[in-house]
């Protein structure tokens, strides 16, 4: 057990260095606050409407934002490891393949925590100028911290197919696209009028906007959980057997 | 120390290996030498543990790969073919991440970096990006990161591909000083290096075993000098069929 934990520690810090040895991560980080700050700022009118809880002004976008920038972040993943035959050092270390995908994920999804964390202002600002309930707004964070852990485990395993990082990335953006459409509001309500509630119930749970929303507000529902635990345990495992009977 | 029996490895409806058998023992330098496409580098990866066989068995130091793959690969120091390496990084870099992986700490990773870079010659590059490196240093490179946890196996896949000669000279001093401790099994297809640094030879075709033997007792049994003679004699050209 402690190796496996020293391995995939090892995995874990040249990955994260690896990310902040190239742009990547800090054009993923820029973008990001970039495009949040305009949204909630600008579009979303943060200043006028007064949403002490972050929910419509600020959290709101990040589920759209995550469906480009997060395979943007993860796409290297296992595709890079392919491109360059590194895959077939990792393979004859003598560590388990969960070790890598372990160090592998928790190494880009530490890249996501600091962009998240560099939104610190918001939080401040809106403590300064109201009183908002900082409950709501820790869950609001976790809410989208979920999201993109699970928009990287799709990544994860898109990217362990293909060598073509470019492939992987419109496939995964694809995908994560498809989850975030299924249960977003407009689409629920489309879907009810033209098929009816039971299916329109079955998209809106399986999709990631009703389990993000519901976070968002405050809900700590055990059935967000289980959603957000499936997707990343099955995208992760996914992983391991492409990984595994690629070799064979 | 490196006993191979039965191995086969079908892909599909083709048969890379067929049937092989062969052992190596301690102070023992084996070359695996084969036309291209012979099943040279699916042998070996299946010998460290990176491709399962189809059938047969594999056996690192008394251990199972098939049954103990982390024990049985943590006795073997690997050079795949390509060299491949993380090209972000710094030769040093990579060094101290694969002595990491190895369990090697602190103290002891430092030494087994430093012996590593000394032994390859790479004193020179040590500080330099891996992506701005030639082909030769690449392949040093690689070569240093099998040697970092002094392994009893050692499995080079062309350790001397695209060196010059002087470093191709190196490498193959380097093999058979190795070779004095080590079981050590290296693919070829450069005949002189059979001569040059390896106790005994196997040449293998479509995936099977034609001769084995000393690079003498190959001259013997064949009754020819040359040892190319010998390899096209035993071995069928891809432009046969």
């Amino acid at each position: 057990m402690k190796q496996t934990l020293n391995h995939t520690k090892a995995i874990y810090k040249r990955e994260l260095g690896s990310y902040f040895n190239q742009l990547t991560a800090y054009i993923a980080i820029f973008i990001f606050l970039i495009f949040v700050m305009i949204m909630t700022f600008a579009v979303a009118q943060f200043m006028r409407v007064g949403d002490a809880s972050l929910q419509y002004t600020f959290f709101y976008w990040h589920p759209l934002v995550y469906v480009l920038l997060v395979p943007i972040v993860g796409m290297r993943m296992w595709s890079d490891e392919h491109r360059s035959n590194t895959i077939e050092l990792l393979g004859t270390f003598p560590i388990s393949t969960w070790s890598a995908i372990l160090g592998k994920y928790l190494a880009a999804a530490t890249v996501w925590l600091a962009a998240l964390a560099l939104t610190f202002p918001i939080w401040i600002t809106t403590n300064y100028l109201g009183d908002p309930d900082n409950v709501v707004i820790f869950s609001g964070y976790l809410g989208s911290f979920l999201t993109c852990l699970s928009f990287l485990a799709i990544t994860s395993l898109v990217s362990s197919f293909s060598k073509d990082q470019v492939v992987t990335l419109v496939i995964s953006s694809f995908l994560c696209f498809l989850l975030f459409l299924l249960g977003f509001d407009q689409v629920a309500r489309w879907i009810q009028t033209m098929a009816g509630e039971g299916l329109s119930e079955v998209f809106t749970a399986t999709g990631v906007w009703d389990h993000f929303r519901s976070l968002n507000v405050g809900n700590f529902r055990l059935q967000d959980f289980v959603w957000f635990a499936t997707v990343i345990s099955a995208s992760l495992v996914g992983t391991n057997f492409i990984l595994t009977s690629k070799r064979s | 120390m490196i006993e191979v029996s039965n191995l086969c490895k079908t892909f599909g409806t083709k048969t890379a290996v067929d049937n092989l058998s062969f052992e190596v023992k301690k102070g023992e330098v084996l070359g695996f030498l084969g036309p291209n496409g012979a099943g040279k580098s699916t042998t070996m990866r299946m010998v460290t543990g990176y491709f399962p066989p189809t059938s047969g068995s594999i056996s690192i130091c008394g251990i199972d790969i098939l049954t103990q793959p982390e024990a049985a690969k943590a006795k073997i120091g690997y050079l795949p073919e390509s060299a491949p390496l993380y090209d972000d990084m710094t030769v040093r870099g990579f060094l101290e991440f694969a002595a990491g992986i190895r369990g090697l700490e602190k103290r002891a990773k430092d030494d087994a970096v430093e012996q590593a870079i000394e032994t390859c010659f790479l004193n020179k590059v040590a500080h330099q990006a891996i992506d701005t490196l030639s082909k030769g240093y690449r392949h040093r490179t690689c070569l240093a990161q099998s040697l970092l946890h002094d392994p009893e196996v050692l499995i080079l896949d062309e350790p001397t591909d695209g060196l010059d000669p002087n470093q191709k000279h190196e490498v193959r001093q380097l093999i058979k000083r190795l070779g004095e401790t080590k079981a050590i099994l290296f693919s070829t297809h450069i005949l002189e290096e059979v001569d040059a640094a390896c106790s005994r030879a196997v040449i293998v075709d479509q995936g099977k075993i034609v001769a084995n033997g000393t690079p003498q007792s190959l001259r013997d049994e064949y009754k020819m000098d040359s040892l190319h003679d010998i390899f096209r004699k035993v071995t069928t050209a891809d432009t046969a069929a």
